[in-house]
């Protein structure tokens, strides 16, 4: 055997290798091809207020969900056997992550491959799945959806969806936050719960000294300022008109929002974690005081076998918080919404699947694990968790009184707030530093991004 | 090897044999870069635009951290490529014991065979404290929590690597066949006159490599300024933590299919073709790659 190769071998393909090379470079990013010729609209219909394409009530319909709203999908297809669907998992675009809009411009360009209907966990989709020359969402209220169907929707469910007066999908689940707490760790530490900002942080400083360990909330989400600062009433996501957007980290309210959390945050009483990571349940399980946040927190954290899974008749939901001597205001987290893509061959198929997922009892009551935006489901709902009582005190109550109380102060934008927090503020949190001396940093970041996707910013 | 063909008959057959990758790289690498550089000096409607997509792409408030996130990746990792994975393939050349050294090689291998997004997946795990095998290392270093050890100044580090973990193995073995290329008959000599494995490491072998280390710089450039993978899926299990504009790429991306701006992705695409070109060319002209023995 020799150990020597033949350098003619060798020198030939060598240059076959710097070829290879130069075109590695070359491959940098190139744009896809394939410009977007107008979808054939033909058999184009105005019942629906767009340019359906030709329809084909036997096509099957492709519907994209996140892995927590397959059981909606499974219930479906158990009461409509003759529907038949694709399908396809994806993240839901959480946390801002923008993987629809991503995907459906792909598509736009490709000039095919849409799905037919898609949920998203984000409540902004409307801003820029409605625009366009040729938008993805097609309109609900324009002939798709009978009126009196859509008046079916608790009040202002479908404001997130609403662009120019008119309404560009469905609501799966409201999302407002509340203050969640433990009754029995209340009882037991002799502690009232709170009903002000101003007595949470007194709260948060009590507990710290008097029984450390226990938090009394969490700030490791994307979504940690639409539950403190939307429901503190900060003005950090103003949209005025279509293309307006706003900031004010200088706001006397911004800047208590800040100082209270900071002071919790020293005092080692807010979970630096996200709720969904493995850190938190390590850290911090039975060790949940308050926990202000969404409504969903009910069946995604406490009645989660997998998550902080609460003994029945401990947790309950506090109204929102307000400022001292003001009403309170709830934010929001959320609450997903479906869409029909204006490219569907089949409308009433996806029109079927929509109604079904958004006010059918063998989802939204039966399996739906937040609080359905259909009034109907949801008086259902409620009625279901007053009954079960997993849920102790005035929950229900409680529920539905923040349900209406969602501040209107925070408006829908084309980009993702959860996404600008969870970038610009985060890590730098973890990294010791004051959210107040933080502010700057987050509004800098915010007016960037809006003026990054075409808003005017002031 | 017979060599009783004529020496055209075997032109014939290697240029069958070129055609295939000709074909292909006209069709996905040429063209599409034609068509991204027509597409970086026009508007969407067509017309030319002069240099306002480039403007425009350098004015935005994201794409000079992009740069400076990409150059520092670069940096430290093709440092490291560079360096460890020369030293590696010495030494595994130096074991004597035959499977001792292919099961070594093997070894280095491995990662390399899992696809780009699942060895990053697999990293998630390595990199949160709470779950990975080697969370005594992270606390070492005072991380205790996922979001501290991603934090923004430890990023560069940590894909570099990723990336030398998923793409070092497979350069070793490059580099172990370069080193068997070596005449026998010289390392003798080297031996016969007294050099010691580091001289003849030093003297002998490694400017006997330097084609296949320029080689290895280039593609690896390449890649590395391509960087993708890595953030966008990092950016997905941290909860958008690590952002999602982090690298030039993923600006292109964003520009692309987030502000239906083809032609500001075009421009940022063309640009760093531009550059790793011109650092191909340095190391191509550095490395005598072009040069015929």
């Amino acid at each position: 055997m020799t150990r020597q190769p033949s350098r003619a071998v060798l020198r030939q393909p060598r240059h076959l290798l710097v070829a290879a090379a130069v075109a590695a470079s070359l491959l940098t990013v190139s744009a896809c091809s394939g410009s977007s010729d107008e979808g054939g609209s033909d058999g184009s219909t105005d019942a629906y207020g767009f340019d359906a394409v030709e329809q084909d009530p036997s096509a099957p319909i492709t519907v994209w969900v996140d892995a927590s709203r397959q059981p909606a999908v499974d219930a479906f297809e158990e009461a409509n056997p003759d529907v038949k669907l694709n399908v396809e998992t994806y993240d839901g675009g959480a946390d801002g992550s923008g993987s629809f809009q991503t995907k459906i411009e792909a598509f736009n360009q490709a000039g095919s491959g849409w799905p037919d209907v898609v949920f998203s966990t984000q409540n902004n989709d409307a801003a820029w799945a409605s625009q366009g020359t040729e938008p993805f969402a097609a309109p609900v209220d324009k002939g798709l959806f009978d009126s009196s169907f859509l008046d079916g929707f608790t009040e202002g469910a479908l404001a997130p969806l609403t662009v120019d007066g008119t309404v560009y999908g469905l609501r799966n689940d409201l999302a407002p936050t509340v203050a969640w707490y433990d009754k029995s760790l209340m009882d037991q530490f002799g502690y009232t719960p709170p009903t002000t900002w101003e007595e949470y942080e007194a709260l948060g400083t009590t507990v710290a000294t008097e029984h450390p360990g226990y938090i009394v909330g969490a700030i490791g989400d994307s979504w940690t300022p639409e539950v403190y600062f939307w429901g503190g009433q900060a003005p950090m996501n103003t949209v005025t008109g279509a293309d307006e957007f706003s900031a004010d980290a200088s706001d006397p309210k911004t800047v208590a929002m800040a100082e209270v959390l900071d002071g919790l945050n020293d005092a080692g009483v807010l979970a630096q974690e996200s709720v969904f990571s493995p850190e938190f349940l390590q850290k911090h399980a039975g060790k949940v005081l308050m926990l202000p946040g969404p409504v969903w927190y009910s069946g995604a954290l406490f009645q989660n076998a997998d998550s902080l899974n609460a003994a029945p008749g401990t947790m309950t939901a506090g109204v929102p918080l307000s400022w001292d001597g003001e009403d309170p205001a709830a934010g929001n987290v959320g609450g997903g919404t479906w869409f029909v893509s204006q490219h569907s061959a089949n409308l009433e198929a996806a029109k079927e699947f929509l109604t079904f997922v958004t006010s059918d009892d063998r989802y939204q009551v039966d399996l739906a694990p937040g609080l359905p935006a259909y009034s109907a489901a949801a008086d259902k709902w409620l009625a279901k968790q007053a009954e079960a009582n997993f849920f102790t005190s005035d929950f229900v109550d409680n529920v539905g009184t923040a349900a209406t109380m969602v501040w209107d102060g925070w408006g829908y934008p084309r980009f993702s707030q959860e996404s600008v927090w969870a970038k610009a503020v985060t890590p730098e949190l973890a990294g010791g530093e004051s959210l107040v001396d933080l502010l700057p940093t987050w509004e800098t970041a915010l007016k960037n991004e809006a003026q990054a996707n075409g808003y005017k910013v002031s | 090897m017979g060599r009783t063909r004529s020496s055209t008959s075997r032109h014939r057959i290697s240029y069958v044999f070129v055609s295939g990758y000709v074909l292909l790289a006209l069709a996905f690498g040429v063209l599409p870069t034609l068509y991204a550089v027509r597409m970086s000096f026009t508007t969407s409607e067509g017309t030319f635009s002069g240099v306002e997509n480039f403007s425009r792409v350098i004015d935005d408030f994201r794409f000079w951290p992009a740069v400076q996130h990409v150059a520092a990746f670069v940096a430290i990792w093709l440092v490291a490529l560079l360096v460890l994975v020369t030293v590696l393939a010495l030494l595994v050349h130096q074991i004597g014991v035959r499977w001792l050294s292919s099961g070594v090689r093997f070894v280095y291998y491995i990662p390399g065979a899992l696809a780009g997004a699942s060895a990053v997946v697999l990293w998630l795990f390595v990199l949160d404290p709470t779950v990975s095998p080697v969370s005594g290392v992270l606390h070492a270093f005072g991380f205790d929590s996922f979001v501290q050890t991603i934090s923004p100044g430890n990023l560069p580090v940590i894909f570099a690597v990723m990336a030398f973990w998923t793409g070092a193995g497979g350069w070793i073995v490059v580099m172990y066949g370069a080193l068997n290329s070596i005449p026998h008959e010289v390392l003798e000599a080297a031996r016969i006159d007294g050099a010691g494995v580091v001289r003849t490491a030093l003297h002998i072998q490694l400017p006997m490599l330097r084609k296949w280390i320029s080689y290895m710089a280039i593609i690896s450039l390449a890649a590395g300024t391509q960087l993708f993978v890595e953030p966008r899926v990092l950016s997905q299990a941290s909860h958008g933590v690590v952002p999602n504009d982090y690298s030039l790429n993923q600006l292109a991306y964003l520009f692309a299919f987030k502000q239906q701006d083809l032609n500001g992705s075009a421009a940022i695409a063309v640009m760093l073709l531009v550059v790793s070109l011109s650092l191909s060319v340095f190391f191509v002209v550095r490395g005598g790659l072009f040069e015929r023995d």
